[in-house]
């Protein structure tokens, strides 16, 4: 089942850069891209660094899929799938994340977890 | 197996070393036992750069000769002991300490001597040559009790004796036979031009003048007496009048020598006796003694080339020469006197800056015979190409030295040239030797010097060989992919200069504009970066926010676990203990791991995201600032206690440190940049170790430029001496700006000034002589940098909105519950994965 969980208003968003929210114990990191008025959600522990810092990461594009850069070591997350573009066996959570009514809302207990995440971080 | 035949050396300088090292590089070596005899009290060194010495080098420095060199080739040399005699016919030679060694083969490199005119009077005292180091120490004895130097001689060597002499302090006088400077080398128009500047740079130059008498001076040790009737008092006089071959042991022993001196050799090098070579400034072949290095060297390596069996022969040498006298360029090819039948001269002339150019071409104006270049020579390298390798000039040859538009390319294009060309005359790089490391994967100038050596020398010719291997790279349809990243097609100088023609001012309008996507952790903290050097806004008002690295965006350095480490501003590494105290009292406060940096400043490790704010308020309060420690940015300027407390201190280099770092501090840059400050030529701060050192001396402050430490450490240049604080800090301004105009993305300026061409030498031309005519430009842009400066900490903490960044949850107070510290030597420290798997489980149960 679906529900979709109030997290915080876009004004609380950071434009073209992320913000990381508690969700159910959960980090996760938050991105909004202001050209396309777009937002992500992933889970904000770097499986190869590990820390919890994707949200602090700089986020762009990779032949069009939109990543961040782990601040950390550098390697990029998709936005969208959570996988790693350097090494596709690791990937953190990906999750389902809208905005409705000037409202930032998450999904986060039906995870579509994308293939082999790696995330066995605090918390989990 | 055959018995090994014995090979005598005699003359161990530059030549003869030389002719060593090839020789137990090539595969006779094994032929031979090798014995070398050798007058100086030193093995071989570097004579070409003697000057040096007075600049600080040591002999040691100067040296030739690999750690172990003799020893691990089984050379015998006798030091300090001079070949007396040689004996033709029972093949020996015998010294002056009475050793007496047989030989099969003997190798004369004796050099020559300085020409010392037989004027009365020309033994007394403070009468000096310039040849060996011993010479120098007697010159350096000499100037400490002298206020007047005089030179005899105008030529390339006298010139750089009275550099040396104005160095050391004195009033310096040239006394030149000839009409002119330098008349071997220029014409008289090119000689003028050389006179007025070294006159204007404080040189006093008499030509004309036959010295007839040296005797006693009244305010001075010596006076000198000149046909003309006209005296001149000095302290000490300089012979720079010419070399002598030293042909007197081969005279003695009946070898042919020349009418005016010199041993006789044939193309093989071989004098009248066939078991006997000579090599080098003692060699007279075909009528002429060839006094520069490179033929020496052309002609060791014919001798191990005969040695060896192989076809090998001496055919002369270019005499053509560039260099820098009394800081004036000075340029000469070929036939500069056209004297070659029938030539024809172009001449150019520029009185207000003072260039002077002169092209000898053939009667048909398709060869060009000679040149000579002053005070801009940046043409050498093409016109030598034209010279030497008899290519044939444009239709109207004075095109190559009027001066020209710099998007008008007049230069010669590598295509044109053979591949036997010499690109590189130094180490003999021939083109045919840069195609084939280009060939095997060298594709950037960086890698073709390390595999060739080219421009690694004097670095002339560091034009053409990027023009050489930008052709060849085309040609192989080597693309050279110089975009900063996908987003963007242009390098990060390109990127530059957009903002700043088209006074672009955010990242949106230059990636609408010019770039493509949204862009990437690659050219946004570039982009960043430019725009925060050219504009200096508040790097993290909104537009700009996104573009910061997170240690940017955070104001500090994120270290392994999430955490972050702060660094306070400490100028110059003056701190008061009240200072110390209240850092201490924030570091126990907020439990931070507490550690000196290698730049005189203390780091404050562990601090959680939402802590950060209040951390920097209580700093700020207390009277710091930020350190940018986080940024691509000015660093530190490190400095030594200096002349305030250190007995051996010439300068206050703790308050220039202050000085500077307060002006540059803030200063956004492709890389981060470090500086420092030393009192004296101790270099207790290690100046040459950053990327702008600055060193008091007696004459004033010297500047180095472009060093690093770090993964592939780099010593500084020497750039320019004896500074007043004015102009230091007119060249560091320039110098700085200029690297973030140009430099590539996270390029040091150690790389940055490699991959430059033209090198140092080019630097020095667009910083100190202004030879793009950008200095105003680059100073005002400075200036804009240090008036618009603020202390991001100070901005960010005073702005509700900025803070709400810094929170772990946007939605919660609670820290990240990730980070968890154990203690160690009293301090905390990043717990690792068993410990934290353990705190886990201790709060679990
Ligand atoms: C200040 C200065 C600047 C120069 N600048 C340049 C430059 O910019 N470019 C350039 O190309 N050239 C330059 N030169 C010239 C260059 O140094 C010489 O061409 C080069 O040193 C010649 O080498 P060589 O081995 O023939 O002679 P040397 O280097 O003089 O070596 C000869 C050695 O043989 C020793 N010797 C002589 N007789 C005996 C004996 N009987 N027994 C044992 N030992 C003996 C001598 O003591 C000496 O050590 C410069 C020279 C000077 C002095
Ligand atoms: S560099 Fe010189 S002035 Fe500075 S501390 Fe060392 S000795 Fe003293
Ligand atoms: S040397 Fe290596 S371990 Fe030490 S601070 Fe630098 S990057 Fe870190």
């Amino acid at each position: 089942m679906s529900v979709w969980k109030d997290i915080c208003s876009t004004d609380d968003l950071q434009p073209d850069s992320g913000v990381c929210a508690l969700v159910e114990s959960k980090q996760v990191a938050i991105f909004f891209l202001v050209k396309e008025q777009a937002v992500y959600a992933i889970h904000n522990y770097d499986p190869i660094g590990k820390a919890n810092v994707l949200s602090r990461g700089m986020i762009g594009d990779i032949k069009g899929e939109p990543v961040v850069a782990s601040p950390l070591y550098k390697q990029h997350f998709s936005l969208k799938t959570g996988i790693c573009l350097e090494d596709e066996t690791i990937a953190v959570p990906a999750y389902p994340i809208r905005i409705a009514n000037g409202r930032v809302e998450i999904q986060v207990s039906t995870v579509g977890i994308a293939k082999g995440s790696a995330y066995e971080g605090a918390g989990a | 197996m055959t018995k090994k035949q014995s090979l005598v050396v005699i003359g161990n300088g530059m030549v003869g070393q030389n002719f060593l090292a090839s020789l137990v590089a090539s595969h006779c070596k094994d032929n031979y036992h090798i014995t070398t005899f050798c007058e100086e009290p030193r093995a071989a060194y570097d004579r070409v750069h003697l000057s040096a010495f007075f600049s600080g080098k040591t002999a040691a420095d100067l040296t030739l000769v690999d750690d172990g060199f003799f020893a691990s080739n089984g050379i015998t040399i006798h030091l300090g002991d001079k070949a007396d005699h040689i004996d033709r016919n029972n093949k020996t030679v015998t010294s002056a300490k009475g050793i007496t060694i047989a030989y099969d083969v003997l190798v004369l490199a004796t050099g020559s001597y300085p020409f010392v005119p037989p004027v009365p009077g020309h033994d007394r005292q403070n009468c000096l040559v310039y040849r060996t180091i011993e010479d120098l120490e007697a010159m350096a004895n000499a100037a400490k009790s002298s206020k007047v130097g005089v030179v005899v001689g105008g030529g390339l060597l006298g010139l750089e004796a009275a550099k040396a002499l104005t160095d050391l302090g004195l009033e310096t006088h040239v006394v030149e036979f000839a009409p002119r400077l330098m008349a071997v080398q220029l014409d008289e128009s090119g000689g003028a031009m050389l006179r007025r500047k070294v006159e204007a740079l404080g040189l006093q130059v008499h030509t004309g003048k036959n010295t007839t008498l040296i005797t006693d001076g009244a305010q001075c040790v010596n006076k000198m007496c000149f046909a003309d009737g006209e005296e001149l008092e000095t302290d000490i006089v300089l012979f720079s009048a010419g070399i002598r071959p030293r042909d007197d042991i081969a005279r003695a022993c009946g070898l042919e020598v020349g009418p005016r001196g010199g041993i006789v050799i044939d193309n093989q090098c071989k004098t009248s006796d066939p078991a006997i070579y000579a090599i080098g400034e003692c060699a007279l072949w075909n009528g002429m003694i060839y006094g520069l290095v490179a033929p020496g060297y052309a002609m060791a390596r014919t001798v191990v080339a005969d040695l060896a069996g192989e076809q090998a022969s001496f055919t002369g040498a270019d005499m053509s020469t560039k260099l820098k006298l009394m800081g004036v360029d000075v340029a000469s090819i070929g036939d500069a006197h056209a004297k070659s039948q029938g030539s024809l001269v172009y001449t150019y002339q520029n009185g207000a800056s003072e260039v002077y150019k002169r092209l000898v071409v053939s009667q048909d104006k398709k060869q060009l015979l000679g040149a000579v270049l002053v005070g801009e020579v940046s043409g050498y390298g093409t016109l030598l190409q034209y010279c030497l390798n008899g290519i044939e000039l444009p239709e109207n040859p004075d095109s190559l030295i009027l001066p020209h538009r710099s998007d008008e390319s007049v230069g010669l294009g590598p295509d044109a040239l053979p591949m036997s060309a010499q690109i590189c005359s130094c180490y003999d790089v021939t083109k045919g030797a840069i195609c084939q490391a280009i060939e095997a994967g060298c594709t950037s100038i960086g890698a073709l010097k390390a595999e060739t050596k080219a421009s690694t020398g004097c670095g002339g010719c560091s034009a053409l060989l990027k023009s050489v291997m930008d052709c060849e790279l085309l040609k192989h349809g080597i693309e050279v992919n110089t975009d900063i990243c996908e987003h963007f097609p242009h390098t990060r100088q390109d990127l530059y200069n957009l903002v700043v023609v088209e006074q672009i001012k955010t990242f949106d309008e230059l990636l609408d504009k010019h770039g493509k996507g949204r862009g990437c952790e690659i050219c946004k903290p570039a982009i960043g970066s430019i725009l925060a050097s050219y504009w200096n806004e508040y790097v993290l008002a909104n537009e700009h926010l996104g573009l910061q690295d997170t240690n940017d965006t955070f104001l500090a350095n994120m270290q392994k676990d999430g955490t972050y480490s702060v660094v306070p501003r400490i100028t110059g590494g003056e701190i008061s203990p009240d200072m110390l105290i209240a850092l201490g009292q924030v570091g126990k406060k907020y439990k931070l791991y507490t550690k000196i940096t290698g730049g005189q400043r203390v780091d404050l490790f562990g601090a959680r995201v939402d802590q950060l704010p209040h951390i920097w308020k209580e700093l700020i309060d207390a009277g710091f600032e930020s350190g940018h420690a986080y940024g691509k940015s000015l660093r530190t300027v490190k400095s030594c206690v200096g002349s305030t407390w250190c007995r051996y201190g010439i300068d206050d280099s703790v308050g220039l440190a202050i000085e500077l770092e307060n002006r540059y501090k803030g200063l956004r840059s492709p890389h981060k940049i470090k500086f420092a400050v030393s009192g004296c030529t101790r270099e207790c701060a290690e100046a040459q170790g950053k990327d702008v050192g600055v060193i008091a001396t007696e004459n004033g402050w010297n500047l180095y430029v472009c060093g690093n430490g770090g993964m592939k450490p780099r010593h500084a240049d020497l750039f320019a001496t004896g500074l007043d604080k004015e102009t230091l800090i007119k060249y560091i301004d320039r110098f700085l700006i200029f690297y973030v105009r140009t430099a590539a993305r996270l390029q040091r300026t150690s790389v940055w000034m490699e991959n430059m061409e033209g090198g140092l030498d080019y630097l020095k031309g667009v910083v100190i002589d202004d030879k793009l005519g950008l200095c105003e430009q680059l100073e005002q842009q400075m200036e804009h940098v240090i008036d618009t400066y603020q202390c991001e900490w100070k901005t960010t903490i005073e702005d509700e909105n900025k803070l709400k960044r810094f929170r772990h949850f946007i939605n919660s107070d609670q820290p990240d519950d990730n980070v968890v510290f154990v203690e160690e030597r009293g301090q905390i420290r990043p717990a690792d994965d068993d410990e934290r798997k353990h705190f886990k489980m201790m709060e679990v149960a």
